[in-house]
């Protein structure tokens, strides 16, 4: 992959204010404030109800430096398709449009719409951060929910069905680029992100987006807990180019040869996982395992 | 017949600092930086700067040395975890100015 | 320019000649021929807009949301269940000060399915803060949607025009076009004060609190009653806004009517019979038959329902003896609802319960039942004589199993 910026590269210009209103140690505060230096200034932000609305702030301030428009629940790309149809009206050239959500806007309640503008071609990038449940709202179980994970609406035997696969059906839809990302790895997504710029069509970023308060882990581990799921091989940095699957970063590493981490202590150090049995951990460990063995059959390091 | 103003009558936000008040009162521990370890205050060039990378809050200034805004930081420790020199150091808050101690 | 068109075809037409820039809609029956006719005139270059084939209605007020809030002149049209499914982006637009224009292709509502037409569609809008227009024929489909705009940008807030499905929109009906130089008069570009914009970021219709908070410079910023309470000022103001409008473009293009209700016969009129849309216009032969038998009878089709003209009701139609509403909706568990609404209205009006008109309900017409001449005119011959009671809610055209 292109790209390869480095930490003294990245733009120095922040987009973000501090003193708002995200969690301490929050993972979506580390991938929006990266992101959108990746994005930059020409940029017009949609964003639905999730953990963002409250970090962008309480009228009448706002903490991001960007125009942005607050919409309902299920219409996050329908609105970003209906910003980029009033560009075209207008003829205004030169801005382009983000749309930010979190995985419940992305793949549960906002799927139809998504569907719809991936179908339509709708020129905008799509970026979902996956903090694995509707954290806004308390931390219930959504579509991207790993199996096993206590939630409050699966608070005891833990979410029985396994996570959706939302780039995936993403990338059914055949448009250009699909990406997967972690925000403890910004680098990697400030790369796509700036790849994601120069294509036309739909893009779609899925972020992996560690939450200390809803994955019960002190917050100071958030970046070593995102690098422990991509370095176990659990969540995979990859993107899809024109259907063309690549891997990146740590992942692509991992597929070179570099060991990797057992998944146990990812599983073992947050708190929503704490009624994985063995068995389960076993049983995620085959899947891992098998997955990586087909990519190594499938793909050149 | 000319347009009635809509400016005032719907939500509409303005950017600026602060939204959540002096976020730094949410801190129960501090970031305590050691130049002596740091690799852009001791090398006096512009180097490593992970922990303005990682800042979820982005209150780590991106110059050499580092500097921390106490105003607004929320006292994660991220940095501190992922320094490589182990320059920063979680203390905990007193609520004194940094700069007394 | 005189043609003769289906009130879709109308309405299509009347988005055209104001120059809508972004259309997103979803096929519902009976609005389809409308998003037919709009996408072909933007198809073959007739008209200049973005056509937005969305995948749900929700997703079609979606897209004029964002359209409006970019700066666009946006448009969509739906009936029905459609109108349901978007009811929450309903909300959203009138609060967010948007003007949006939708025709709404009035049809009822299921369970069970129905295709065909009543104002249960619309009648579910009513209390979302839209202006609410309702067109008795096609002449009216195509005049109304170009004052709708002019009236949703003057105002900032959003418009519905209703029209029967069916009765209206598949009938065919002469109507003049008007002349686009003369509609560009009428309505000029839409410029919007906010929109977003690098060059001016800020963040739309974000969280708000219950209570007022200062911004960054210290001004004390309102709460979300008081955005709340403005547009339930600024509603009121419509009703003023709309006669100013209706008379420009009566002047500009030489017709046009009360802004409010169109009445026929009801100056000297006893009795008068009220409703929306098409049906004020079959009600005429009705009481043209009445008068020939002695009965002072008039018809009053309100054309703006929401604001509601309630002086403009007592004023013109409060001297009768008693008002018969009829109306293709109910409120379930009470009445029909601009029966209600012309309740209210007079009762403020006056606490002399002498004075007072009465006023009827008949509910009718839902999920297309047939609508008899016969049964208007002998209804209203009913209602019409002083030993009848007024009755809150009667049906008509009901078939009761025996």
């Amino acid at each position: 992959m292109q790209g390869n910026t480095s930490i003294l590269n990245l733009p120095k210009d922040e987009f973000v204010h501090p003193g708002n209103r995200a969690c301490s140690g929050c993972g979506l505060s580390i991938a929006y404030r990266i992101g959108l230096k990746a994005l930059g200034r020409e940029t017009i932000l949609v964003v639905p109800p999730s953990c963002l609305t409250v970090l962008q702030g309480l009228y009448p301030i706002a903490s991001t430096k960007l125009p942005c428009v607050n919409v309902t629940f299920a219409s996050t790309a329908a609105a970003a398709t209906g910003v980029l149809g009033a560009l075209r009206a207008m003829n205004r050239k030169g801005v382009q449009v983000a749309a930010w959500a979190g995985d419940g806007g992305t793949g549960d309640i906002g799927i139809q719409a998504l569907s719809g503008a991936a179908e339509r071609g709708d020129d905008f990038i799509y970026i979902c951060y996956d903090n694995e449940a509707y954290m806004n709202t308390g931390v219930q179980r959504s579509g991207t929910t790993p199996h096993g994970a206590l939630t409050t609406t699966t608070p005891i035997k833990g979410k029985p069905q396994g996570k959706k696969d939302v780039p995936a059906v993403m990338a059914a839809h055949n448009i250009p680029y699909v990406a997967s990302c972690s925000a403890a790895c910004p680098l990697d997504l400030f790369d796509k992100i700036q790849k994601a710029k120069t294509i036309s069509g739909t893009k779609y970023i899925h972020i992996h987006t560690p939450c200390p308060s809803g994955w019960g882990f002190d917050p100071r581990y958030t970046v070593k807990m995102g690098k422990l799921a991509v370095e176990s091989g659990l969540v995979d940095l990859y993107e899809i180019e024109n259907g063309c699957f690549r891997l990146t970063g740590t992942s692509k590493s991992l597929l070179a040869g570099k060991k990797m981490k057992d998944i146990e202590p990812y599983f073992r150090s947050q708190g929503r996982f704490k009624r994985l049995s063995n068995e389960d951990i076993s049983q995620l460990r085959r899947t891992v395992t098998n997955k990586w063995e087909t990519y190594r059959k499938t793909y050149e390091a | 017949m000319t347009n009635e103003a809509v400016t005032g009558k719907f939500s509409y936000s303005r950017p600026g600092p602060g939204d959540g008040g002096r976020t730094g009162s949410w801190r129960v521990l501090k970031p305590v930086m050691d130049y002596g370890r740091c690799t852009p205050a001791r090398k006096q060039t512009e180097a490593c700067f992970l922990c303005w990378l990682y800042c979820p809050e982005g209150v780590i200034s991106r110059e050499v040395p580092p500097t921390i805004d106490y105003e607004y930081c929320k006292g994660c420790g991220i940095c501190a975890e992922q320094c490589p020199t182990g320059a920063i150091q979680m203390v905990e808050e007193t609520g004194k100015d940094p700069k007394e101690e | 320019m005189h043609i003769i068109e289906s009130g879709n075809v109308a309405a299509a037409m009347g988005v055209q000649l104001s120059r809508a820039q972004v259309i997103a809609a979803y096929p519902i029956t009976p609005q389809t021929p409308l998003t037919e006719k709009l996408s072909e005139l933007i198809e073959s270059g007739d008209m200049n807009a973005e056509y937005i084939p969305v995948e749900s209605e929700h997703s079609a007020l979606a897209v004029c949301i964002a359209a409006s809030t970019a700066g666009a002149r946006a448009f969509t049209a739906t009936s029905a269940n459609g109108l349901l499914y978007m009811h929450e982006q309903v909300h959203w637009a009138a609060g967010a000060r948007l003007p949006i224009v939708m025709c709404v292709v009035n049809r009822g509502v299921g369970a069970p399915w129905t295709i065909w037409n009543d104002h249960q569609d619309a009648m579910s809008q009513r209390d979302t803060g839209w202006i609410q227009m309702y067109a008795c024929d096609h002449q009216q489909i195509i005049d109304t949607v170009i004052k709708a705009f002019r009236l949703a940008e003057t105002v900032r807030i959003p418009v519905m025009v209703c029209y029967d499905g069916y009765l209206l929109s598949h009938t065919y009906m002469p109507f003049e076009v008007p002349d686009s130089n003369r509609v560009d008069g009428f309505l000029p570009a839409y410029e919007a004060e906010r929109f977003l914009d690098p060059e001016n970021p800020a963040n739309f219709n974000t969280v708000t609190l219950p209570e007022p908070r200062p911004d960054l410079q210290g001004h004390t910023m309102p709460g979300y009653m008081e955005f709340r309470a403005m547009l339930q000022d600024d509603m009121r103001r419509v009703l003023k806004t709309a006669a100013d409008i209706e008379e420009t473009f009566a002047a500009q293009f030489g017709r046009g009517s009360d802004p409010y209700i169109e009445t026929y016969r009801c100056e000297d009129a006893d009795y008068i019979a009220v409703c929306l849309g098409s049906l004020a216009y079959r009600f005429r032969d009705v009481v043209d038959d009445l008068r020939q038998e002695g009965i002072p009878v008039g018809v009053a089709a309100v054309r703006l329902y929401r604001p509601f003209p309630d002086q403009a009701i007592c004023e013109r139609l409060g001297h009768a003896k008693q008002l018969i509403v009829f109306e293709k909706a109910v409120s379930y568990g009470y009445q029909g609802p601009l029966c209600a609404d012309v309740k209210a209205a007079l009762y403020n009006s006056t606490n002399d319960k002498e004075q007072r008109s009465e006023v009827s309900g008949y509910v009718l017409g839902l999920g297309g039942r047939d609508i008899k001449t016969l049964d208007l005119l002998n209804a209203l011959r009913t209602s019409c004589s002083p030993q009848s009671a007024s009755a809150p809610l009667q049906w008509l055209g009901l078939k009761n199993q025996e």
